[in-house]
């Protein structure tokens, strides 16, 4: 996903002068080694400093210019917080976060590289949109749409590739809009990221099984497509999140709230349950933790009784 | 707003007059009076001895120099000098802090009042500066930033890796100026978390350090104008200064740190600042 992000942004780059590359000492991880080589003037190795990252990113933004800042988000959310909240997202300033190698996907470096709580941090600074594409056709829209987004964005990448889900061409996006990737009346699977793959194969075995699985790729985890959610919970009864993230404080939780308000149905949230994890492959993880095939499944039976048993 | 030669007893007058619009702030509404008072030169020259230019009825004028204040917490002094700078009207400064005014009890970036960063949480400051001062060289823009951190302010790490990149990038537009006025909130700075050596710790960061009486308007104003013409390094100027200087039982108590003076107190304050 990261040689999708990189190439993206240089499309981006030629096309608007104004974009620049703000790296913190990993850009031959992160994708934007390529402005670095094509753009030098435009691309800033700030070094192993986030919170002067993140400051002199604010500063780019105030003056005009619309910084793509490259890091892992286990280093720069949590070592630039502060930063994000005052210098960035309290005056909404134009800055991009490009998250690369978030969820699980650093696998064998061990859980102090994991990013499993992205999305409630992000979530908690108002201004932010928080985008997560789903292969690698939709992370070049996804940064197109970021540049061109009139404020805050984090913009969630992985280390891995991303099976294919949407053909060149094929693939709508809006910030804000869910795409409907299945379409099904027995219960609705709302995913993001890589997990939106993982629910496609889930609906396969689930119809195997005589259920049929709306799924849904909310790929802007905020703001939510609100309608998509409540035309979900009112078509098919009963809803299955599923994400590379802690259950707390996640799309679960946010999705949670609109169904609360507007349409309760059963629902099952599919995540990491409120643990750190350990050094592995990610398959070996996303079976040991909970976030597999397998329990999106699962999860989607046991909504589905419970809609019947209501 | 540059090129005439500063009247120094003009520069006094209004320095008074900021001290007196932040005790009628504070005492009022709350905040930081002693922060303020150590700061009051320093923003007078800058914003009247003809160092900063700017154009405070086009406050987004993409050619003017920027002003950071990251001791958020000297925000009230701050308003005031913007309030007699024109950027709006004086009357506004007892809208400080109250409810649907653009006057936050710690700025918050807004151009149309002059505010160019949010700022509260101390450290961050000086990278905004370098950000905007890299942001003009690509856009080959000249102008100046200006940021005027608190002492305690140095202790926080952000603020050594802004001076660390801010070297290797050779910012020579970046000023950064130190209100060095000796207390953090819990007390006298070489108690608390001693700074010295302070001015080798900047030199050994690659910076251009000059020293400066931070109550003395001429003497500031001079260092000011000669910082202005060094080149390949950023500079800092580090201002000694006396927190609560101008009223004399805020200049002997650190706790006004953090509290206004309030009834006699008050007034006494209030009596020594129109008459000294």
């Amino acid at each position: 996903m990261r040689d999708a992000f990189g190439a993206a942004l240089l499309e981006v780059a030629r096309a608007n002068p104004r974009v620049v590359a703000l790296d913190g000492d990993l850009s031959s991880s992160t994708g934007m080694a390529g402005m670095r080589k094509e753009f030098p003037e435009r691309f800033f190795n700030l070094g192993i400093a986030e919170a002067n990252l993140i400051g002199v990113a604010a500063g780019f933004a105030a003056a005009g210019f619309i910084p793509f800042v490259g890091s892992l988000p286990a280093f720069l959310l949590s070592n630039a917080y502060d930063q994000l909240r005052l210098q960035v997202a309290i005056a909404g300033l134009n800055v991009k976060l490009l998250g690369s190698h978030a969820g699980v996907s650093t696998g064998r470096e061990g859980p102090t590289s994991m990013s499993i709580e992205d999305f409630a941090l992000v979530g908690g600074l108002p201004p932010f949109v928080i985008l997560v594409p789903s292969d690698e056709t939709m992370m070049a829209l996804a940064v197109q749409a970021a540049a061109e987004h009139q404020g805050p964005v984090y913009l969630r990448s992985s280390r891995g590739a991303f099976p294919r889900i949407y053909g060149e061409g094929a693939c709508p996006f809006r910030i804000g809009q869910a795409n409907m990737v299945r379409e099904g009346g027995d219960l609705a699977i709302i995913a993001c990221g890589l997990m939106t793959g993982i629910a496609l194969d889930a609906a396969a075995h689930l119809a195997e099984q005589g259920l049929q699985a709306r799924v849904l790729d909310m790929h802007t985890v905020k703001p939510l497509d609100r309608q998509a959610i409540v035309s979900a919970a009112r078509q098919t009864g009963a809803i299955v999140t599923a994400e590379e993230h802690l259950v707390r404080g996640g799309l679960g939780a946010a999705v949670a709230q609109v169904v609360g308000e507007e349409h309760p149905v059963p629902m099952r949230f599919v995540g990491i349950r409120d643990t750190y994890l350990e050094s592995g492959t990610v398959e070996e993880l996303m079976a040991k933790y909970g976030f597999s095939t397998a329990d999106v499944v699962r999860s989607a039976r046991e909504a589905v009784r419970a809609k019947k048993g209501a | 707003m540059n090129g005439n030669p500063p009247d120094l007893a003009a520069l006094r007058e209004l320095a008074r007059s900021v001290r007196l619009d932040v005790l009628e702030m504070t005492s009022r509404y709350g905040g930081h009076p002693s922060s303020c008072f150590s700061a009051v030169e320093i923003l007078a020259v800058l914003y009247f001895g003809g160092i900063l230019r700017y154009r405070p009825k086009e406050p987004e004028w993409p050619e003017r120099d920027r002003f950071i204040l990251s001791k958020g917490h000297a925000a009230p002094a701050l308003y005031s000098v913007l309030a007699r700078a024109g950027y709006f009207d004086p009357a506004e400064l007892m809208r400080f802090r109250t409810l649907g005014a653009p006057y936050q009890g710690h700025p918050k970036q807004d151009l149309a009042i002059g505010i160019e960063v949010t700022s509260g949480s101390l450290g961050q400051g000086l990278s905004f500066g370098l950000g905007t001062v890299l942001a003009a060289r690509l856009g080959r823009k000249d102008f100046r930033v200006y940021v005027l951190t608190g002492d305690g302010e140095c202790e926080e790490g952000q603020v050594w890796e802004a001076a660390m990149a801010a070297s290797h990038f050779r910012a020579d537009r970046l000023t950064a100026i130190v209100d060095y006025n000796k207390y953090q909130q819990t007390g006298p700075i070489e108690r608390e978390m001693a700074l010295e050596p302070f001015a080798e710790k900047w030199r050994a960061f690659g910076w251009h350090v000059e020293q400066a009486d931070g109550h003395d308007l001429g003497e500031l104003r001079e260092r000011l104008a000669a910082l202005a013409r060094v080149e390949g390094r950023p500079q800092a100027l580090i201002a000694h200064t006396r927190k609560g200087k101008g009223v004399s039982f805020m200049e002997r108590d650190y706790t006004y740190h953090a509290r206004a003076p309030t009834g006699d107190e008050y007034l006494k304050a209030r009596e020594e600042l129109e008459c000294g």
